[in-house]
């Protein structure tokens, strides 16, 4: 095989690899290896760990394709895991120090449900730091380079997630996504990430950010590998109580390209549309908004008046939760231990001090501040309330429309190393994101052409709960326009892919 | 002096006696080699995800029930949130507004008095690991870890160590019939915090302190008369009290300060996002009330007022549920008096467990031999001494299996009715015991029963003692 063959094999969209193997033309070991040295070769730092059983089961699934006992269309397909999924016997860092050497115990519901398809770990893809951040630099591993531009960032915190798609190191892989962690690193490296709605997916096993807003979603090369991914990991857990028990459609059923979008009444919310976007992101929706028509949709301006609460409620009750939820790392159990202490109250603070990082910090004492007694009802509760509202703004909006079309982000990947004036300028970079997890929606991104500089944009679109198989079926329709638009590849325009 | 009054709260904290822990699947078996009853939910693992175990639920309300409580029907769970090394999840997953039950009461009775003690509330919570100390350094054993708890607040309205030890040995009696704890204090099932101040008629509630973790009733009690005897000595002496912590030392008989409270406790207490609220409907409710026992004080009346017992016999009968339902199975199958079946219980059977150091669900026959021994005794087929050795052999695995009938015969200790036989033996005492004759001619009646004495002794105390005592009479010819 030569350079050119491999780096066509790699670019293969998971659908098409499958075929490949299904037809015999190509062996899970060959993938598998071939993706092995494509993530010894690149230098944007998209691993985290090397899972090295992936050839063994690569193997494995070989053998059982011989024997015709395939477990799965995706049996022997390499991915990888955003380093928040626990895997038996496998490091999840969460890319801090704390965890740098914790090997746990347990497998995440997903991560088997991956395993019983028969598709091949590569290993563990990096994050920001328990996925709190929206760069992948606050990783402990070092940043996340966007493979359109190593000089940017790759988005986050499924940044890993996100650059392993673009840079053909996986043929998908699975993010997690809090405030826009799947969607926005999507937008970012010009790849497609869907977040489900809240309970879809099981959470059991991946490391909690934040409880109430968190949720599993694919990273994949197009909206019809999304649409095969989301089939193998949606479903009940009898392990998760905030799973839903709703049947799991067919996702792939419904894909029928720009057919799809004939009569499709769509929103745009014009909160998310206004001078804090972007000027070349706002000319790309409306040449969407224009495109949509042509093939026969009903698009029109909305508003969702709620809009400007949602990233003040989501910072408070996603901090609260996750300063919560990362209480249980005190050096006891697992993980770092502070080499010396006096007593158990030092250790905890040493510990915690040594191997947490600054924005870990950060969000822990805004979440612990504002659930202290003399503070909670004027954050907290007042979140929740605005959650309550926000929830009533979108119900409302889905009594008219089918969907909702925003940009993803309110600008595209900025350069690595930005230092932003205070953290609260970096928190406004998740404006359109953050509303669909404070109201547990389902929502995906995908490449809609570039800006100028030739960094992909992201659009988003938006559902009711359990509106996954709609919004595949309209984000299909959106590829074929985009295909058609700004032609082969995903979304990004001459560019070429730097690994 | 005497003129301050104590005014008490308690909260009671009962493990559940549910298979499983509160979370997970988990073995709630007392003991076990260090952290072998755990998993990754219920030891906190980045990652496990906590499900509720219905049962917890379902206990709490039965235990509300019969404390007379209000069921919530929407409650839910909230984190509270401090760190210590056996709580493995830096919060306890308990209930902070919304408990599942609440507004009830307790009725105790002390010196003869009933008082009503208001029960503020009842919430579920996971307990925490325990902290082993070595040579080497502090361990910590999670198996205890998350086992499902409920805390019962009391309203303060105990007002002396008395009624703190009647309110305890009550509750714990509740607890105990319905099955909702196995109240082992001695194994930390159930335990107590105490909160104590002292006032003046008419004067505000003085300064609380609140003594943690007391695990007997005894201990609660000496704690709690401490602790008003050391407040009043400080306001006495014209000092001040400050609001506090305590431990009492049971061994030594005082209070030690653990902590001064400055500033309320901060818990920082949010809603449990990964347990849905909790959602109890009327008919949950209803469906439980009809699981729930015939509870101690409804069985003392019923006693007294269908088989004519004492107060003290329907009190000692239904101390525990086990001797009770034993009694009453029994009854239910006994053809003479009730009481009969009582006297074997409050004698031979507790006698025995007592000297066994078996507990009342131990007892290894059921109300259907103690009903047949209670028929057999009288009927006068058996003495009372043979009655006795009958328990005791029942108490024995080499009768396993065997009534009291069946070892009546097997030992032959049957009591000898027979006036013939009885007669005989009577007139070889009378021949062998001329002085006792004599003075029971001479007037002393109560002599006879000396002579009663040595026929039950000639007949190995087989003989009918009444009918050996007529058959004396008859031949002395009074
Ligand atoms: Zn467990």
């Amino acid at each position: 095989m030569d350079n050119m063959q491999k780096q066509e094999l790699a670019s293969l969209t998971l659908t098409q690899a499958a075929g490949l193997l299904a037809k015999g033309e190509a062996s899970s070991s060959e993938l598998t290896k071939l993706m092995l040295d494509r993530i010894a070769a690149s230098n944007n730092n998209a691993y985290i760990t090397v899972n090295a059983e992936a050839m063994a089961a690569a193997e494995a699934a070989d053998a059982r394709r011989r024997e015709g006992g395939s477990l799965s269309p995706v049996d022997g397909l390499p991915m990888a895991l955003k380093d928040n999924f626990c895997v038996r016997g496998m490091k999840t860092t969460c890319a801090s120090r704390m965890l740098e050497n914790f090997v746990p115990p347990y497998t995440a519901t997903v991560a088997e449900k991956l395993a019983d398809a028969g598709t091949v770990l590569l290993g563990k893809v990096n994050m920001d730091e328990f996925a709190a951040g929206n760069a992948t630099d606050t990783s402990y591993f070092g940043p996340t380079k966007n493979p359109r531009d190593p000089k940017r960032v790759a988005g986050g915190s499924s940044g890993g997630s996100a650059a392993a798609v673009a840079e053909d190191t996986a043929y998908f892989t699975m993010g997690s996504d809090t405030g826009g962690s799947v969607r926005q690193p999507a937008a970012f490296c010009g790849v497609v990430g869907l977040k489900p709605t809240y309970g879809r997916v099981s959470r059991y096993g991946v490391v909690a950010f934040a409880s109430s807003l968190d949720q599993v979603g694919p990273l994949n090369k197009t909206v019809e590998d999304c649409a095969l991914t989301l089939s193998l990991i949606a479903g009940r857990d009898p392990r998760d109580a905030s799973s839903l028990p709703n049947p799991v459609p067919d996702y792939l059923a419904g894909l029928k390209g720009a057919e799809g979008l004939k009569g499709l009444r769509v929103g745009v919310p014009k909160e998310y549309m206004g001078p804090g976007i972007q000027a070349e992101i706002r000319e790309n929706v409306k040449k969407l908004i224009a495109d949509l028509q042509t093939a026969g949709a009903i698009v029109e301006e909305c508003s969702l008046p709620q809009l400007e609460y949602a990233l003040s409620a989501y910072y408070v009750i996603s901090s609260a939760e996750f300063s919560s939820n990362l209480g249980r790392f005190d050096g006891v159990k697992y993980g770092y231990r502070a080499k010396s202490y006096d007593g158990y109250d030092d250790m905890l603070r040493r510990t915690r001090s040594e191997a947490f990082g600054d924005e870990v910090k950060r969000r822990i004492l805004l979440g612990t501040y504002t659930l202290s007694a003399g503070y909670f009802d004027a954050y907290y509760l007042r979140a929740q309330k605005a959650r309550t509202l926000i929830m009533e703004d979108f119900r409302r909006a889905f009594s008219q429309y089918d969907i909702l079309l925003t940009p993803t982000t309110p600008v595209t990947a900025w350069p690595l190393g930005t230092a932003f004036e205070d953290p609260s300028k970096v928190y406004a970079m998740d404006l359109c994101t953050v509303s669909v997890n404070v109201a547990g929606l389902p929502a995906i991104s995908l490449p809609w052409g570039t800006d100028r500089e030739g960094m992909p944009v992201g659009v988003q679109l938006i559902g009711p709960t359990l509106s996954e198989d709609r919004i595949l079926q309209a984000a299909h329709g959106v590829e074929a326009l985009s295909l058609h638009n700004y032609g082969e590849g995903r979304g990004q325009k001459g560019g070429g892919v730097h690994v | 002096m005497s003129d301050y009054k104590a005014v008490i709260g308690l909260e009671v904290h009962a493990e559940l006696d549910t298979a499983s822990k509160i979370y997970c699947g988990c073995t709630t078996a007392f003991g076990g080699e260090e952290n072998t009853h755990v998993c990754p939910v219920c030891l906190g693992l980045p990652g496990a995800l906590p499900l509720l175990n219905e049962k917890v639920v379902e206990f709490c309300i039965k235990a509300g029930l019969a404390l007379n409580c209000k069921i919530n029907n929407y409650s839910r769970q909230d984190r509270k949130h401090y760190f210590y090394p056996d709580l493995p999840k830096s919060f306890q997953t308990s209930q902070l507004d919304l408990p599942i039950c609440y507004d009830g009461y307790l009725d105790i009775e002390v010196n003869g008095q009933t008082k009503r003690i208001g029960i503020t509330r009842i919430h579920i919570e996971e307990d925490a690991g325990k902290l082993i100390h070595g040579l080497t350094g502090t361990r910590v054993d999670y198996n205890r870890g998350a086992t499902g708890l409920i805390e019962i607040v009391s309203e303060p309205d105990l007002s002396s160590p008395e009624e703190v030890y009647a309110y305890m040995e009550t509750l714990r009696q509740v607890l105990l019939y319905t099955g909702v704890s196995n109240c082992k204090m001695e194994e930390g099932s159930l335990r107590c915090d105490v909160n104590v101040s002292i006032h003046k008629e008419g004067e505000p509630f003085g300064v609380r302190t609140e003594m943690k973790n007391i695990n007997s009733l005894s201990a609660a009690k000496a704690a709690t008369a401490y602790e008003i005897k050391r407040q009043k000595q400080v306001l006495e002496e014209g000092g001040s009290l400050f609001q506090a912590t305590l431990r009492w030392d049971d061994a030594k008989g005082i209070n030690y300060v653990m902590r001064v409270k400055e500033h309320a406790d901060e818990y920082y207490y949010f809603p449990e996002p990964d347990i849905m609220p909790i959602v109890i409907s009327p008919e949950k409710v209803e469906a439980i009330r009809a699981t729930l026992p015939e509870l101690p004080k409804a069985r003392q009346q019923r006693y007294k007022e269908q088989y004519g017992l004492s107060d003290y016999d329907a009190n000692i009968l239904t101390v525990s549920k086990a001797l009770s339902d034993l009694f009453d199975q029994a009854v239910a199958e006994c053809q003479g008096p009730a009481k009969a079946c009582a006297n074997f219980i409050m004698g031979d059977i507790t006698r025995l467990l007592n000297e066994e150091a078996l507990q009342p669900e131990e007892v290894p026959f059921g109300g259907k031999e103690l009903a047949e021994l209670a028929n057999l005794a009288s009927q006068g087929a058996i003495s009372s001494s043979a009655a006795s050795k009958v328990v005791e052999m029942l108490f024995q695995p080499e009768f396993a299996g065997k009534g009291p009938k069946a070892i009546v015969e097997e030992q032959n200790l049957g009591q000898v009715s027979d006036q013939g036989a009885i007669k005989a033996m009577c007139q070889q005492v009378i021949d062998a015991n001329p002085k006792i004759v004599e003075d029971y001619r001479g007037g002393k009646k109560q002599a006879i029963s000396a002579l009663v004495g040595q026929v039950m002794k000639a007949s190995k105390g087989k003989a009918n003692p009444a009918m050996a005592n007529q058959l004396l009479e008859e031949l002395l010819g009074s």
